[in-house]
């Protein structure tokens, strides 16, 4: 049943993909509204087949690759649904819903087995800290993609050429406003599952840190982020300087949850 | 039951003589009731806009109608009918229903592709209608009109694109920021185009508007004319610090604003954006300012680039929707075509209807004796051949054939059809 869910939810996003893909080069009301369509289904198949797997393994499920993918995937689409119920701007989901899919690929051909956890790390604090993780770099994502979305607008402002999707893509203004107002949540949720991994360290391990490399990516990750906001308070870096970094900050999120893994080992191995 | 067009625009009547022939408020109606009673007129509706006035008729006699509404309008506006001479024009048949759409498509209107025409022609209909001005024909050719504008706006891109300077700046302006009303807007010097763009950013909604010339004098009329304030030429980068858009147009013969100048200004404003249009020439900002981040420069030249981009590819859909066009000007013809050989079908059976009769009544004056029998049977011959007779000549009436005008016209002549049928 579960697996079943999951398949249907990825098929769901891939329609929601190939969707973006026309929105992008020929929009209409209806590419757009194809997109939420198909990214609500593949979200309420994917919610019930998260719940199915919490029920079996009676904890988040989210301690492998596999589910860690998927639960970044979640949380990703529950952002763009925020956002496109907020913001209503256009060509948003042509510049999510490629990550989503992506992510949910990966796990799809991750082992998808449930592990016996082991006894050290059965506590609250595994919802509680992978969650705010999750949430935190799944607001950094649309983050990127909303600097993304600025980089390309601004080009097109400052060459002055205004073809392309100059005409379909929204303002610079309540882009930069949108990229900030996602930092200011990611940032936040992101220093809360630092701070709570290290109490969970504690409680497990005995100590609050021990320099493995995920505590160290998501501290590099931190520091980027704490740079976006404290040069835009300080020395006004807004518009595409905030942009560019809200990129390199994705890019070290991405590294801390795939590089980290798959080249390095560390404590957080079953991660 | 001829359409036609009488009317003129901006493009054969200045100004002047456009707004005194406008048909505005009550006028409206008072003018569409008038027309309507004028002999040989049976349907009218009247397009008043500032940039045209239009009589959509359906008449009986082209040229006398045209005689009898242009001295209509003289009279009802107070004109002499000699100057309403060089500037309105006639279009009549298939020319006229052209027209027609062209209008309402927005293919005949000063700025190609705008808008508002289409409503306007919506309210002109409606006004018609309330008054009952309209008919069978005028009825269909308007609401033909209306979908075949609906037609070129969906299956072309004529209205996509700023077509003007001024247009193309808000639009720029538009993809800067969000809400253009509570940015604050400066104009540096004067000059016609850049008041007009002026005007446009203000009309957009922009409240806090300064105004900055050299001479103070002139900066407090102009800043009176947009609602804003006048603010002394050397204190001009300390207010840029709180501007969001600023159009520059001085005679200066060198930059009034550097890089490094601007360098600082952004420091101070926190790097927030900045939109410049500079439509002086030559030009009065250092181009190099446009590399700074968060600052937007836009030379006439730039505008210039974008309006013409976009006219140009006004001009190619335009070509499309003439195509539009004439297609639907083809099956409206059609429908009015087959919509006249129903009176010429009705006349032909009248006329035979009549001769059958004629001939019977003289009969029977001749033969009083004749017996009701023998009557019956005569009259029924004769009715067969009539029918028979005048069978084939309705039948091709009534197929859509092509060369049906001729054909209405030699079926009228050969059997001396003439006049006005009902």
């Amino acid at each position: 049943m579960e697996i079943l869910l999951f398949e249907l939810s990825l098929t769901f996003y891939f329609a929601a993909t190939i969707v973006s893909v026309v929105e992008l080069f020929k929009g209409s009301k209806a590419t757009s509204r194809f997109i939420v369509i198909f990214a609500v289904a593949g979200f309420v198949l994917q919610t019930a087949n998260i719940i199915f797997r919490y029920v079996d393994a009676q904890h988040l499920p989210i301690t492998s690759l596999h589910e860690a993918s998927s639960f970044f995937a979640w949380c990703i689409v529950l952002i763009f649904f925020f956002l496109e119920y907020r913001y209503r701007i256009e060509l948003l989901g042509p510049f999510t819903m490629p990550v989503v899919f992506l992510l949910m690929l990966s796990s799809s051909i991750l082992p998808r087995q449930i592990k016996p956890l082991s006894p050290v790390l059965q506590s609250y604090w595994l919802g509680i800290h992978t969650s705010l993780a999750f949430l935190g770099d799944a607001a950094f994502a649309m983050a990127f993609g909303i600097g993304l979305m600025y980089l390309i607008q601004e080009h097109h402002l400052k060459s002055k050429h205004l073809g392309g999707l100059f005409q379909r893509l929204p303002n610079l203004q309540i882009l930069d406003e949108i990229n900030y107002r996602l930092i200011t949540i990611g940032f936040p949720l992101l220093t809360l599952a630092i701070i709570t991994g290290a109490l969970w360290a504690e409680s497990a391990w005995g100590s609050y840190w021990r320099w493995d490399p995920k505590e160290v990516w998501s501290l590099i990750t931190w520091f980027i982020y704490a740079l976006v906001l404290h040069v835009r308070l300080t020395a006004g870096w807004r518009g595409r300087k905030a942009a560019m970094l809200s990129i390199v900050g994705f890019l070290s999120v991405i590294f801390t949850f795939f590089g980290v893994n798959l080249l390095l080992k560390g404590l957080h191995a079953f991660v | 039951m001829k359409i036609i067009v009488v009317g003129l625009n901006h493009k054969t009547a200045p100004v002047d003589v456009r707004e005194k022939l406008a048909f505005t408020g009550p006028k409206l109606e008072e003018g569409l009731l008038k027309i309507r009673k004028l002999p040989g007129i049976d349907e009218v509706v009247v397009l008043s806009t500032c940039n045209r006035v239009e009589l959509y008729a359906d008449v009986r006699d082209v040229g006398k109608s045209f005689e009898t509404i242009r001295t209509f309008l003289s009279e009802f506006h107070g004109i002499d009918e000699a100057a309403l001479q060089t500037s309105l024009y006639l279009h009549n048949g298939s020319d006229a229903v052209r027209h027609i759409f062209r209008v309402a498509s927005s293919l005949d209107s000063m700025v190609v592709g705008e808008p508002q025409i289409l409503g306007q022609l919506k309210d002109a209909f409606d006004s018609a209608l309330q008054r009952k001005t309209t008919g069978i024909l005028l009825n269909r050719l308007m609401k033909k009109a209306i979908s075949v504008a609906k037609r070129v706006r969906t299956e072309t891109k004529i209205a996509e694109n700023a077509v003007s300077i001024s247009f193309a700046a808000v639009e720029l302006a538009r993809k800067i920021f969000t809400d253009l009303p509570e940015k604050s807007f400066m104009l540096l010097g004067a000059g016609e185009m850049a008041e007009l763009a002026a005007r446009h950013i203000v009309n957009c909604g922009v409240k806090d508007v300064a105004v900055v010339n050299r001479t103070y004098d002139r900066g407090c009329e102009l800043a009176t004319e947009f609602n804003g304030r006048a603010v002394k030429f050397e204190d001009f980068l300390n207010e840029l610090v709180h501007t969001d858009i600023l159009i520059c147009s001085t005679g200066a013969p060198t930059y009034v604003l550097h890089k490094e100048e601007m360098q600082r200004v952004m420091k101070e404003r926190r790097q927030r954006s900045v939109f410049i249009i500079d439509i002086s020439v030559p030009r009065n900002i250092d181009p190099a300012i446009n590399n700074l981040d968060n600052v937007y420069l836009y030379d006439v030249d730039d505008l210039q680039g974008t309006v013409d981009a976009n006219i140009l590819e006004r001009q190619k859909e335009a070509e499309k929707a003439v195509t539009i066009i004439e297609d639907e000007i083809e099956a409206f013809q059609k429908w009015m075509s087959s919509l006249d050989s129903v009176p010429t079908v009705v006349a032909l059976r009248n006329k035979a209807e009549a001769i059958k009769n004629e001939e019977m009544e003289r009969l029977m004056n001749k033969f009083p004796e004749l017996g009701e029998k023998e009557r019956k049977a005569i009259e029924y011959m004769a009715s067969a051949i009539t029918n028979k007779l005048i069978h084939p000549p309705t039948v091709a009436l009534k197929d859509n054939a092509e060369d049906k005008e001729m054909l209405v016209a030699t079926i009228r002549k050969l059997y001396g059809i003439n006049g006005e049928v009902e």
